[in-house]
């Protein structure tokens, strides 16, 4: 088991650092720079502003430092707001994200167990065919159509909903919730749909039944762990698709959130606080894929405790 | 168990001949594969409705475009914003034209002195909608196939090579592709798209740079499995060189999941390209594809829906079909789901 | 001896896609108290499907009780609905599986999974269950019960995992132990070992056992009488004795025959030509005949009853109408019958009949 965890813990700083290191020389590599933002400049105050950026120092000195700053959470300055560190924007608008994501998370991922329940458990009946409706639908119907909907008929049309706000109430945080739920919940859905019809039809809970276990007691005690388990391994694509689903969202509904800053800086060429953010957003990814790895070792009895045959 | 004897005929008792062939005769025809599950999906009425919503958008892509009286390029200003119009259908109320200015319901073609049908309607450049919505479709469904199709190839080269050469060669691929996995698509995307100049090519590129991961890891999976079975094993014995056994024995057996598994990476490309565009770094203007015109529409969906309304069916609709349509393969495909 | 079990004409079809299929075309058996029951057969025969219809363990909705009676304490367990059916499974009756491997459920200890039935169908609490169950442990011949019952099933052996099985099915003390093929997947020699141990636990705890298999060895082994099943019916029912030593129906013949056996001078090994009938159309009249030497005209008209050979000995083949004519069984089945006091080959000195 710790072999597994020091495995997973070097993959991982193997991938943060090519992904680093890429992200480096792409930059580099990049038309515009904080240069060329800047009216003319005769020689001398080119070489000075060079020299403020460091960018008269050798190549191999410029990536050491780079990868220093990394590691200290210094992602260098905004080119539109010059004094505004990076990490210091990202942070500032973490919460609105973070909230949204979790609610999000949480949301979709309860009801889509609930509808893959029902689906498995009823199948081939009305329950069945309408979640998997439902999880078709959350699956296929992109999350900015969907989010453009729902503004429009609960927020413009029928009022229930502001629009595009963000206050510190609840209130605003529901309508994208909703949208953003609705990826994890069509993948739990099908997901725990597809386990539990496998795990129903196993040996083990014609055992149960035989038993005398009642239906309740086979789909929950029983046959419910051994679907939920797999789940986990979801959740590292869950996560990603979060991540994408929090770019359209949030600016569909103007919230002040990271994936809003993150869609700003494209369009307006900022690739300071591009770069920063798909850096944030590597790390990010990376470590939940690590979590997901290693809480499933432990959540399974079967890699948790391998060995003791005798 | 009575112990009543009816009394039966002497002929009862003559001792016959069985012609034991006759037992050994198979009751039902036998079917190969590709029948066996033609005849499941048949019965899947979600995937035979999808097979013929996809053929219907596939066929309206290209036809589209010719059939409209209006050409997708030209802006006619004064024709700008107009909601649709269908001949026929204006008499029921709906795609009569009628849009709200300044909170009345106006007939806005009336006001506006146009006497063609937009069916679509226009936008804010008087460009017709019904054929900009097609040719947009036709630009999302090229991207996403092309870049299926490359998934396809490269996955299943790269996961077939692997497994079936196994041992060292395997290890390092699978080392290599492990990393890769590790790292997001989502960053890798943007990355090359900042890199590269924004259109279809750069598209494709970025889409298929890791698209190709997931097939190869399936194909890997599925190589690994059918190489160790037995018949693999006989053939083998019985003389049959790689090329054979690859052609014969493996790939009919792979084929079926790597069908699934393209039938989910369209859908998933269209979505990509369309939320790139979205957010700013797909196709640039003039062009169009789904991604581009639902980002138009969207700003616009107090006063215009109808620039939204299209495209976002249309993307709806291809998602839906291709999901349903995997759904009903995979489940064709499936062995253990036999009557 | 009294009669736990009565199985009664029972039919009982699957409803598929392709049609209707009688798995089980009539079936009549009783279990006596104490005895063990093996009933044999080959895949298809419907062995499996009787025993796990009298647990009501088939799918609700796609299968169904065309005719009969299954009567157990007064009974008739077809007709009760699926929450009475808990209260006797685990309790009364109880089942043991056929792969060890994958009948256990791999994220639950064996501790949870032997608790189970004894915290339902007995008034304990959770640690009076947990002293049951590891002594239910020791009584299988688990060595080291109490730091064994909070590990999980991957951590043991196949043996071990049937042991684990057997102890669950034995954790209320059932009436009724009902064997699918427990030793089928299991290594021969550890199938010894299993099969000593029922037969140690039967004579400890005194349950009936219906023992399912399709091998005579086994059979041989354990069983007190056998029924042979063909075709979703049973076709002769005997002690065990009986049946291997004086068979009548031909289906037995074809597989005592089957059985490589060191005594006989026989060169070719016999197989049973043919393959076990379709049950979506089941033949009319006897539905071994098409594969047997010894048919007659009326095997492909009617469907042969019962007849008495002795009080506990019964077939199910026109041959043992008094009007058919006599024939001779495969050489091998005669040299058996030589052995049987009673036969019609008996070679022995002593007289009278069985």
């Amino acid at each position: 088991m710790a072999k597994y965890i020091v495995k997973r813990v070097i993959y991982m700083f193997i991938t943060l650092f090519l992904i680093a290191t890429a992200t480096f020389f792409l930059m580099k590599a990049l038309p515009g720079s904080p240069i060329s933002s800047a009216p003319k400049l005769n020689a001398t105050q080119l070489a000075i502003v060079e020299a403020k950026y460091g960018l008269d120092q050798p190549i191999a000195v410029q990536y050491g430092k780079y990868m220093l700053n990394l590691a200290k959470g210094d992602l260098g300055n905004s080119f539109q707001f010059k004094n505004a560190s990076v990490t210091d924007l990202i942070v500032s608008r973490l919460g609105p994200s973070v909230i949204l994501g979790t609610q999000g998370l949480i949301l979709g991922v309860a009801i889509g167990i609930a509808l893959g329940m029902i689906a498995a458990l009823r199948q081939n009946s009305i329950w069945d065919y309408g979640s998997t409706f439902i999880a078709v639908l959350g699956i296929s119907i992109p999350s900015f159509v969907f989010a453009t909907f729902l503004q429009y008929w609960l927020g413009v049309k029928w009022q229930i909903f502001p629009v595009a706000l963000w206050k510190d109430g609840w209130m605003s945080s529901v309508l994208p919730s909703i949208a953003l739920a609705m990826g994890p919940l069509a993948t739990s859905a099908r997901f725990i749909r597809t386990e539990m019809i496998e795990v129903l039809s196993s040996d083990y809970i014609t055992l149960a039944k035989s038993k005398g276990a009642s239906g309740f007691e086979v789909a929950f005690k029983h046959a419910f762990r051994n679907a939920l388990i797999p789940l986990v391994t979801v959740l590292g694509p869950l996560a990603a698709g979060l991540l994408t689903g929090s770019l359209v969202i949030e600016q569909i509904f103007a919230i002040p959130g990271i994936g809003e800053q993150f869609v700003k800086s494209i369009m307006s060429n900022d690739f300071s606080i591009i770069m920063g953010t798909t850096l944030f957003f590597s790390v990010f990814l990376v470590f939940v894929i690590f979590i997901v790895d290693i809480l499933y070792g432990i959540i399974d009895p079967r890699i948790r405790l391998s060995g003791g045959n005798d | 168990m009575s112990s009543e004897l009816k009394k039966l005929p002497a002929e009862s008792f003559e001792r016959i001949t069985i012609d034991s062939s006759h037992s050994e005769r198979i009751a039902k025809p036998s079917l190969s594969f590709w029948q066996d599950a033609w005849l499941r999906i048949r019965k899947n009425k979600a995937a035979i409705v999808s097979i013929f919503i996809l053929v219907f958008i596939l066929i309206m892509a290209f036809v589209g475009p010719m059939i409209s009286p209006h050409d997708a390029e030209t802006q006619t200003i004064t024709h700008a914003n107009l909601p649709p119009k269908v001949p026929g259908f204006e008499k029921l109320g709906f795609l009569d034209g009628v849009g709200t200015m300044a909170g009345k319901e106006v007939d806005l073609y009336e006001m506006k002195k146009v006497d063609t049908y937009y069916w679509f309607g226009t936008d804010g450049l008087g460009r017709d909608m019904f054929s900009r919505v097609w040719e947009g479709t036709q630009i999302s469904l090229f991207i996403a196939f092309m870049a299926a199709l490359i998934d396809m190839i490269i996955g299943v080269a790269y996961g077939g090579v692997s497994a079936f050469y196994g041992g060292r060669v395997d290890d390092m691929m699978q080392r290599v592709v492990e990393i890769l996995y590790g790292i997001p698509t989502l960053v890798i995307v943007i990355l090359m798209i900042l890199f590269m100049e924004p259109g279809v090519t750069a598209i494709i590129i970025a889409i298929t740079i890791t698209g190709w991961i997931g097939m190869s890891r399936i194909v890997r999976g599925q190589v690994l499995r059918y190489k160790n079975q037995e018949f693999v094993l006989a053939s083998r014995t019985l003389g049959a060189s790689n090329p054979r056994i690859i052609t014969k024995h493996i790939l009919p057996n792979i084929l079926g999941i790597i069908i699934i598994n393209t039938m989910f990476t369209i859908p998933g490309a269209i979505f990509f390209e369309a939320f790139l565009s979205f957010i700013g770094l797909g196709l640039q203007p003039p062009a169009a594809s789904l991604g581009t015109l639902i980002n138009d529409g969207y700003k616009l969906v107090q006063y215009q829906p109808h620039i939204l309304l299209f495209p976002s069916i249309i993307l709806s609709l291809l998602m839906i079909a291709f999901n349903l349509l995997g759904d009903g393969l995979r489940d064709a495909f499936d062995p253990k789901m036999k009557d | 001896m009294e009669k736990i079990l009565e199985v009664k004409d029972l039919e009982l079809s699957f409803h598929t896609f392709a049609g209707e299929v009688k798995a089980i075309r009539g079936v009549n058996f009783d279990l006596l108290k104490g005895e063990t029951l093996a009933i044999v057969g080959e895949s298809g025969s419907g062995k499996s499907v009787t025993t796990k219809s009298i647990m009501r363990l088939l799918p609700e909705h796609s299968s169904e009780f065309k005719n009969g009676h299954i009567l157990f304490n007064g009974k008739d367990l077809t007709k009760l609905s699926d929450r009475e059916m808990q209260k006797i499974r685990g309790k009364d009756i109880s089942m043991i599986f056929q792969d060890p491997m994958t009948s256990l459920n791999p994220t639950m200890t064996i501790g949870n999974q032997i608790m189970e039935p004894i915290l339902k169908h007995r008034k304990v609490n959770k640690t009076e269950a947990r002293k049951v169950a590891i002594d239910l442990l020791r009584l299988v011949g688990m060595p080291k019960p109490e730091l064994r019952i909070k590990q999980y099933p991957h951590q043991f052996s196949g043996g071990q995992r049937q042991r684990i099985v057997i102890a669950i099915a034995l954790a209320c003390n059932p009436q009724i132990l009902i064997a699918d093929e427990p030793t089928t997947a299991l290594d021969v020699t550890i199938q010894a070992q299993i099969l000593e141990l029922m037969k140690d636990l039967q004579k400890k705890i005194d349950t009936s056992i219906i023992f399912i298999t399709h091998d005579l060895g086994v059979v041989a082994n354990v069983a007190d009488r056998v029924a042979v099943m063909y075709g979703g019916k049973i076709v002769e029912i005997g002690t065990v004795d009986e049946i291997f030593y004086n068979p009548q129906h031909p289906y037995t013949w074809g597989l005592l025959s089957s059985m490589p056996s060191l005594d006989v001078e026989e060169e070719k090994l016999y197989a049973i030509p043919g393959t076990p009938p379709d049950l979506l159309n089941p033949p009319k009249g006897d539905a071994f005949a098409l594969r047997s030497d010894y048919a007659m005209q009326i095997d492909l008209e009617e469907d042969p009853p019962f007849f008495q050979v002795s009080d506990t000995h019964s077939a199910a083949t026109w041959l043992l109408h008094p009007d058919a004519p006599q024939v001779e069984p495969p050489l091998s089945i005669i040299e058996r019958m030589k052995k049987f006091p009673g036969s019609r080959y008996f070679t022995g000195t002593e007289g009278g009949t069985n």
